[in-house]
């Protein structure tokens, strides 16, 4: 193996909780913290334990979005990625539209494995790796909670509905990371020096020539309804009782 | 009208309730009902299941040769050979459907709409977004094939109906041997399925080990519920991850949910908001899960559970 490219999404960090604007155009993302999605930091994180176990010499980090994505890309550069691509647009793209455009990146670097994580937790689409890997014409693993490379292929166990699948892919490949495959490094003050010396490279949107067209109309948005008041029960009996009134037959 | 090719969802011989719940979103698109294509080998009992469900004009068998492994690399080309006779591709938003449907629309130049959680027009879709604390409503423009991933939770199952026609198909697509299917590991339990229990008894990381879990599936026995269990309970090792339920495990909407030990974090919330009746029993009273229980107990859990198993009779 001899490149990974690592796939990095910027948004709201998954602690702040979010707030529908008023008149339903949107959701208030103005002067949140932003941080990687939790996904994308695990799968960075694997690209840095393939290499440590001497899988690949070179990570590349790659995120699509506006000029400030870049304290992400520094953030990834620190963890111990080697160089970084921003591809600058200050339009959301879709997951086909980021898919297309990670693409182009990836038909000009040929890595042997793309990660990225298997959803963003602000559009929660899950949909962005399987695309690159379809239009890439490769295999993808979704939802992986072990990855093992061994020659040109990587075994990897999904976590899926029915337990934890283990499925073998041919490389290149791309895997989409779930959270119990590994737990993120912490970044320390000298790496963090040592980033500001690595390369963001910044391209266009336009220069790749991707077709980014948004597809779907956003309508509105809104708050969900929240559920009715609760009431809280002395002992087991009341329970008990509470429920039969709902219905429970048991 | 809307033609509609629903994605089969089966564990090689019976259609999961999934696909009957992707369904009832189809019919809400179109009341006149969706083909439902099952790829299974060919003595499957999946595609003469699926005939049975209401809604269902017709099932589309393709009959595989591997009956083991549902693969997304397989399979999408296949769909993409029969989607140009729709309008309209829907698959359940489970494991299954998550995987494959994103490969398929991106081979048909389609955007996808992820979880459809309500049809409110027969373009327009509402879904959740930052782990269900928003939801937003997206149209697909006309001329487009709507490509979408239907929320389990937000649907009820079809009955079953008058039967539908099975057709056994052969599609010409060219299949890749770069992914291969190993094996599946699975805990094997012959208490009902999380995903379609009426009840489900679920512990967090307050059970505090396997052991003490055996009192909750003991008292799920005796109730005919599923056991599900938090994020904290799957990364201590208490249960296997088949087990977990939230954002991140499964998505549920059981009549009642009972949450033992759990002290609620919003990603689990976010896999129980559709249940019928919400029960939390913690002993920390300030725990979240209280927030949106409807019945809340404040105390020790075990004796909680015997109690229960006593009431119960």
């Amino acid at each position: 193996m001899h490149k990974i490219i690592v796939c990095l999404k910027r948004v709201v960090d998954y602690n702040v909780r979010i707030r529908v604007k008023p008149d339903g155009s949107g959701v208030i993302t103005e002067g949140l913290k932003m941080s990687i999605n939790p996904f994308d930091e695990i799968a960075l994180e694997e690209a840095l334990r393939i290499r440590e176990k001497g899988g690949a010499a070179e990570i590349i980090a790659v995120s699509i979005g506006p000029d400030d994505c870049q304290q992400q890309l520094r953030t990834a550069l620190a963890m111990g990625a080697d160089r970084a691509i921003l591809v600058q647009t200050s339009t959301e793209l879709e997951p086909l539209g980021a898919a297309r455009t990670l693409l182009k990146i990836v038909e000009r670097e040929q890595p042997d494995l793309v990660l990225l994580g298997k959803q963003a937790i602000d559009d929660d689409c899950s949909q962005t790796g399987q695309m690159l890997a379809a239009l890439w014409g490769r295999p993808q693993a979704t939802f992986a909670s072990k990855v093992e490379i061994k020659d040109q292929a990587a075994r990897v166990t999904r976590e899926v509905d029915a337990g934890l699948e283990v499925i073998e892919v041919d490389l290149p490949a791309v895997i989409t990371t779930d959270l119990r495959l590994n737990e993120p490094r912490y970044v320390k003050l000298p790496d963090i020096m040592k980033a500001k010396k690595k390369p963001i490279e910044t391209l266009a949107l336009e220069s790749l020539g991707a077709d980014t067209t948004i597809k779907l109309r956003t309508l509105h948005h809104e708050t969900p309804a929240p559920r009715g008041k609760g009431i809280v029960v002395k002992d087991v009996a009341q329970l008990i009782t509470a429920l039969r009134e709902r219905g429970l037959s048991a | 009208m809307t033609r509609i090719l629903v994605i089969a969802e089966h564990d090689g011989q019976h259609i999961q309730q999934s696909t009957a719940r992707c369904l009832n979103c189809a019919v809400q698109i179109e009341a006149a009902g969706a083909d439902v294509v099952v790829f299974a080998a060919a003595d499957s009992s999946a595609a003469a299941e699926a005939a049975k469900l209401s809604g269902v004009k017709r099932v589309l068998l393709v009959a595989q040769k591997d009956k083991i492994a549902a693969l997304a690399a397989v399979l999408a080309p296949q769909i993409v050979a029969l989607a140009a006779g729709y309008d309209c591709i829907l698959a359940p938003s489970t494991t299954f459907g998550r995987d494959l449907l994103p490969r398929v629309a991106a081979l048909l130049g389609c955007a996808q709409i992820s979880d459809i959680m309500a049809v409110i027009g027969p373009r327009s879709f509402k879904r959740p977004i930052y782990a269900g604390n928003a939801i937003v409503t997206v149209e697909v423009p006309e001329g487009q094939q709507i490509i979408g991933t239907v929320r389990s939770a937000s649907f009820k199952p079809v009955e079953n109906g008058a039967e539908a026609p099975v057709e056994a198909i052969s599609v010409s697509a060219e299949l890749p041997a770069h992914t291969r299917f190993i094996e599946l590991q699975s805990g094997s339990s012959d208490r009902p399925d999380l995903q379609s229990a009426k009840i489900v008894l679920s512990g967090g990381r307050g059970v505090g080990s396997a052991e003490n879990f055996k009192q909750l599936y003991a008292l799920a026995d005796r109730m005919g519920a599923a056991v599900g269990a938090s994020r904290a309970a799957v990364d201590a090792g208490f249960v296997p991850n088949e087990m977990q339920v939230g954002q991140t495990g499964k998505i549920i909407a059981p009549d009642f949910y009972l949450a033992f030990g759990i002290s609620g974090a919003i990603q689990h919330l976010t896999g129980i908001k559709d249940a019928g009746t919400i029960v939390a029993i913690n002993k920390d009273a300030e725990a979240p899960i209280f927030e949106i229980a409807d019945i809340g107990l404040v105390g020790d859990l075990f004796t909680a559970i015997e109690e229960i198993s006593k009431q119960l009779g």
